[in-house]
């Protein structure tokens, strides 16, 4: 048997790790919720928000803490657009071609990056990149920590954007009834729009909370977004709670099953998990218009 | 001639003209051209039948292509298996995986979004799997023996590497066609249209989508049994790797989704656009896939029946035109 001494800290690097997770599939189940689409430029996006953290670093020297000020409101405002003026009218309001459109758009964003940066892998050095801190039997490193308690405060301030402010309501209201809201003279269009942004941005601020302890090539992001459908479809689709427990326990599923399997079997252990969910829990999967 | 020879008739002309080809030029270029479009013609069809008579869009077909790839190579080289029998046996291997999935995921319940992610994860699941399993010859790939005689079904000229595609596609045009004119093809296109509908008429949708998936994967099944004969060599990221999985739903879509013509004219359509990009750009890793993915946002947002959508719409302008004359005509006489 393990000793606690090996166990707790891999649970708490687990929770630590589940956090970014949840952060991303956050953005997917935000966008599921209200638009009713699986975005499958999700992991494209956050390739791209993490090669933004990485430039504005080596070009700018700007810390990826000091970064996220400015790349989170560009990808709200890239994801804004990309609904409004791509996905929105290239799909004719089908969900099949929904599917096709963001498919697309991840195959030229990430084939864009591959072709201007190659597949080179890259990393940043930042000055508290090897630092830890001490928590219990635990030494836990400082930019997993700084992404944990910033994950925290993402979805805190999200929940209360989602509660107090007008849009919103709208958001829910959309989400809630289409035909409804649009009646009562929101302008769905907008609100779909806000959301897409929305989950963009979430992107944004994860990518700058990987990047100092992360790498970053044209398929970084494909692995997180894997990890974030297997989150969402656990937690519920749609589900802001759902997303940021999910995230955290397939974090620590993950660093406990890397602990007993070894690294290699990890990424397959996921996918597995992922399929059986799938299967298995179909429950709650048929909120979708089919 | 009867409606029925009459209906095969595009087919006809089609594979026709595509036959005569090797007879107006030797040219090694073309050959390779046409040999990659069929090939993609092929994988296509597979996805058109279940995406596009079925409505259930599969983001994963490279878990049937790299099946049966995997399954010629496999047994050639480490059972000493004869490679027309291992060819039909790839099929067969991967119309067993299509049906496996099939079964799991519809009856499940699973549609559209999920669907297509669950396919997705089982291509996933193969290519890690075949990158780390010794069998397959791992993270090295396998390499069939070179052996250019016909038993071996391995050529020195790509002429009948060509004649052996254009079979494959043409086998495949007139099932498709037989399909679209079956009892079974009704089921499933109902089922496309209207699932609940279909089934409470009696439809089993289930079964009808599973045996759509199984014959589904078959055919694109043999596009990979076709791609492993014709290189020679295949690895994980070839057979089970995403770019097949697009490059599957890419063809349909483009040439006209659910139409029989429809995936050979987009598999020539997009194959001639990935070379004229390489013509202009030079061989840049990436850029053709740009070019794909914007082409497929372009066709859904523009053309969403693809090109047989358009020349129908164009065919019927023209009709109703003459129409309209007709009657002047009549009203004079």
């Amino acid at each position: 048997m393990l000793s606690p001494a090996i166990l707790i800290p891999a649970i708490l690097n687990g929770l630590m790790t589940g956090a970014v997770y949840a952060l991303v599939a956050l953005g997917l189940t935000l966008i599921y919720g209200v638009l009713h689409i699986i975005n499958f430029a999700h992991g494209a996006l956050l390739t791209a928000a993490m090669f933004a953290a990485f430039f504005a670093n080596r070009w700018l020297g700007l810390d990826p803490y000091v970064a996220a000020v400015f790349i989170t409101p560009l990808f709200f405002a890239l994801g804004y657009a990309l609904q409004r003026f791509v996905i929105g009218p290239a799909a004719h309001g089908e969900d099949r071609n929904i599917l096709l459109v963001t498919l697309g758009l991840a195959v030229v964003i990430e084939n864009a990056l591959l072709y201007c940066f190659r597949a080179d892998t890259r990393t940043i050095d930042v000055p508290y990149g090897f630092d830890t801190v001490q928590v219990g039997p635990a030494f836990l490193a400082v930019p997993r920590v700084v992404a944990f308690v910033a994950v925290i405060a993402v979805t805190v301030v999200l929940w209360l954007i989602m509660r107090l402010s007008d849009t919103g309501k709208a958001i829910r209201a959309v989400a809630k009834e289409k035909l409804g809201a649009e009646l009562a003279g929101i302008d769905v269009a907008h609100v779909y729009a806000v959301t897409f942004g929305l989950g963009t941005a979430c992107l944004a601020v994860a990518a700058c909370l990987l990047i100092p302890s992360y790498y970053v090539n044209p398929t970084a992001g494909n692995a997180f977004v894997l990890i974030a459908f297997t989150v969402v479809v656990l937690g519920g689709m749609g589900s802001v709670a759902g997303a940021l427990i999910g995230g955290l326990f397939v974090g620590v599923v993950e660093s406990l099953s890397g602990l007993w399997l070894g690294e290699s079997l990890g990424q397959i252990g996921i996918f597995v998990m992922f399929i059986l969910v799938l299967l298995l829990r179909p429950s709650g999967l048929f909120g979708e218009r089919a | 001639m009867t409606a029925q020879t009459k209906s095969l008739l595009p087919i006809l002309v089609a594979v026709a003209l595509l036959a005569a080809v090797p007879l107006v030029t030797a040219s090694n270029v073309v050959l390779n051209f046409l040999v990659v479009a069929l090939l993609i013609a092929l994988v296509g069809q597979g996805w058109n039948l279940l995406g596009g008579y079925g409505g259930q869009y599969s983001f994963g077909h490279a878990a049937f292509f790299g099946t049966g790839a995997y399954v010629v190579a496999i047994l050639q080289v480490r059972y000493g298996l004869n490679a027309w029998p291992a060819f039909a046996l790839g099929i067969l291997a991967g119309a067993a995986v299509g049906g496996v999935i099939g079964a799991l995921a519809f009856r499940s319940g699973l549609r559209g979004s999920y669907f297509a992610l669950v396919t997705l994860a089982f291509a996933e699941v193969l290519r890690i799997v075949a990158s780390v399993a010794p069998v397959t010859g791992a993270g090295v790939g396998t390499l069939i023996k070179l052996d250019l005689r016909w038993q071996a079904l391995q050529f020195q000229s790509r002429v009948p590497f060509y004649y052996v595609i254009l079979v494959l596609v043409a086998l495949s045009l007139v099932l498709i066609h037989v399909v679209e004119r079956s009892r079974f093809g009704a089921w499933l296109v109902a089922v496309r249209e209207n699932e609940d509908a279909a089934a409470a008429l009696g439809v089993d949708a289930t079964l009808v989508k599973i045996g759509a998936m199984t014959l589904s994967a078959a055919i694109t099944a043999a596009g990979g049994c076709f791609y492993a004969q014709y290189y020679l060599f295949i690895d994980a990221g070839i057979a089970y790797g995403p770019w097949i999985s697009i490059e599957a739903l890419l063809a349909p879509i483009v040439g006209g989704v659910g139409t029989v013509l429809g995936p050979l004219l987009g598999a020539l359509v997009v194959k001639s656009l990935g070379e004229a990009t390489k013509l202009v750009a030079g061989d840049a890793p990436g850029l053709d896939l740009v070019i794909y993915g914007s082409v497929l946002v372009l066709v859904v947002a523009f053309a969403p029946r693809g090109i047989a959508g358009l020349l129908t719409d164009l065919l019927r302008l023209r009709r109703r035109t003459r129409r309209a004359e007709a009657p002047a005509e009549a009203g004079r006489a």
